[in-house]
């Protein structure tokens, strides 16, 4: 065995290399929100859909965009079974827990549930993506390929899916509570991404909590806007 | 005035332990944690009862020894204080506390409160040193060291090694101590030359110890009796990034 595999593997099996893989597949986790949440947004400026389904379309036959989808789900497999071994070591390290304990006082009930929070989101995101991503990879679907009065090309009417999927209160109300699960998930992670990679400075540390904080309240409110205005769309109430 | 006490009675390393009932009555409110303990402990002694074992010695804040887990802290309810700096005024007369060592596997049990935190002696032994020559003394200040350096430098100095980092922390992570330890080497010059060697020696220790992974909570900070910053984590963080794939060193 070469020395420099010798040295990287025992980064990434250090306590300290699962760190830096957390903060930067949760920093590459939250690029992707930002990308997802403006293509997604076009939904609010067109309500026939036709401006949603174009940027769908350059999204789902992009070379680049299709190659980053591959690098996206490696990216996430690899924050959750990273998640999962901090979480299992963390609960090793305490064989016996405390009789009476006040965890409270001293920090926050979110950056303690960080495991629980992400695996409420992965399941949500099992449903959204078998409600979204599976269709229009996989599945013949009519809806979807009929055609769409405003469509130069044909593309999916991906727009009509997410109308149909989203006229259901009780699956507009799941996905609005994982955005409250998202929300708690970024408060503490945006900023623990940066302090885990070693950017903690007392001239940046006020604005990379103050990004964080903004980001963990207007990405998730903008995800939980989208199937509540659709679903008022589909009641003509909007 | 009375406290209601539960403590923690374990015989040794393998016994089973349990919560045992004691009431003191007849305190003094600027008694200390420890006094009241000691207290506790003549009562016992006079009924012929085995006391309860604890770690203390200076008393004064400076030594790190004394280490209960009182009423769901670490050191107790007062911000930025040792046990032994906790007073009776801090709790109301009739007052139901809970008493119980640092839990963490790298801490084991010996006895009642007493753990056994030599985990911390080796991980400054793997690299929580400098070489120094031997002789005369240095001229003072013919090694510049930058004022606000110097600052960062003494705050890290600060840590006593109580461990209450530990047992604040959800994870049991002991990386609060172990990066104050790293910190208040790598900001002076003549820690320079094992900076790499250093980070990687301390942290390889510690995961060898059996703590637990930061996950950045902050429990650490808050319960720290010295106020030890999280900053020190992030240095670490770098130090160990940069010699694990900046340096030469293994």
């Amino acid at each position: 065995m070469s020395a420099a595999t010798h040295k990287s593997s025992a980064l990434f099996k250090s306590s300290l290399g699962k760190k830096y893989l957390m903060g930067l597949t949760g920093l590459f986790l939250i690029s992707f929100l930002l990308v997802h949440c403006f293509v997604n947004a076009m939904v609010f400026f067109d309500r026939s859909g036709s401006l949603f389904n174009e940027y769908a379309h350059f999204m789902g036959t992009n070379i680049i965009i299709r190659i980053m989808e591959v690098v996206l789900f490696a990216g996430l497999l690899l924050h959750i079974i990273d998640g999962l071994m901090l979480y299992f070591q963390n609960r090793a390290a305490r064989p016996q827990g405390y009789a009476y304990n006040k965890p409270n006082a001293n920090s926050s009930w979110y950056s303690r549930s960080m495991a629980i929070l992400g695996t409420l989101l992965l399941t949500f995101l099992i449903m959204h993506l078998a409600h979204f991503w599976v269709h229009s990879r996989f599945m013949e679907d009519n809806m979807l390929k009929q055609p769409h009065p405003d469509f130069k090309t044909d593309m999916l009417n991906l727009y009509s899916l997410m109308v149909d999927t989203f006229s259901n209160p009780i699956v507009v109300v799941i996905y609005v509570l994982a955005q409250v699960a998202l929300a708690y998930h970024l408060l503490h992670g945006f900023w623990s991404a940066f302090q885990s990679l070693g950017l903690n400075h007392t001239k940046y540390n006020n604005a990379i909590h103050m990004a964080g904080t903004a980001f963990a309240i207007v990405i998730p409110f903008i995800f939980a806007l989208m199937p509540i205005v659709i679903y008022l769309r589909t009641i003509g109430v909007m | 005035m009375k406290l209601n006490l539960k403590v923690w009675r374990q015989n040794n390393a393998n016994a089973a332990g349990k919560l045992v009932d004691y009431t003191v009555d007849g305190l003094n409110p600027d008694m200390s944690f420890l006094e009241m303990v000691d207290v506790l402990n003549d009562h016992l002694v006079k009924k012929g009862e085995e006391p309860v074992a604890f770690d203390h010695d200076c008393r004064e804040g400076i030594c790190g020894m004394c280490s209960m887990y009182i009423d769901g802290r670490a050191h107790g309810p007062q911000h930025a204080a040792t046990t032994c700096q906790l007073y009776l005024r801090s709790f109301k007369d009739g007052d139901t506390v809970h008493v119980e060592p640092w839990r963490s596997r790298a801490f084991p049990i010996v006895k009642d409160l007493v753990t056994d935190r030599s985990a911390f002696d080796r991980i400054i032994a793997a690299g929580g040193f400098i070489s120094v020559n031997t002789g005369q003394a240095r001229d003072a200040n013919n090694l510049p060291v930058d004022k606000h350096d110097a600052e960062k430098a003494m705050d890290a100095a600060a840590c006593i090694g109580c461990g209450a980092c530990v047992a604040a922390c959800p994870n049991g992570a002991a990386m609060l101590f172990v990066s104050a330890k790293i910190s208040q080497l790598a900001l002076l010059p003549q820690g320079q030359p094992e900076r790499d060697l250093r980070a990687l020696r301390m942290v390889e220790q510690m995961d060898a110890e059996g703590f637990g992974n930061c996950s950045n909570i902050g429990a650490c900070e808050a319960e720290c009796p010295k106020e030890i910053k999280l900053t020190n984590i992030a240095r670490m963080n770098r130090d160990f990034l940069a010699a694990s794939v900046g340096s030469e060193t293994e």
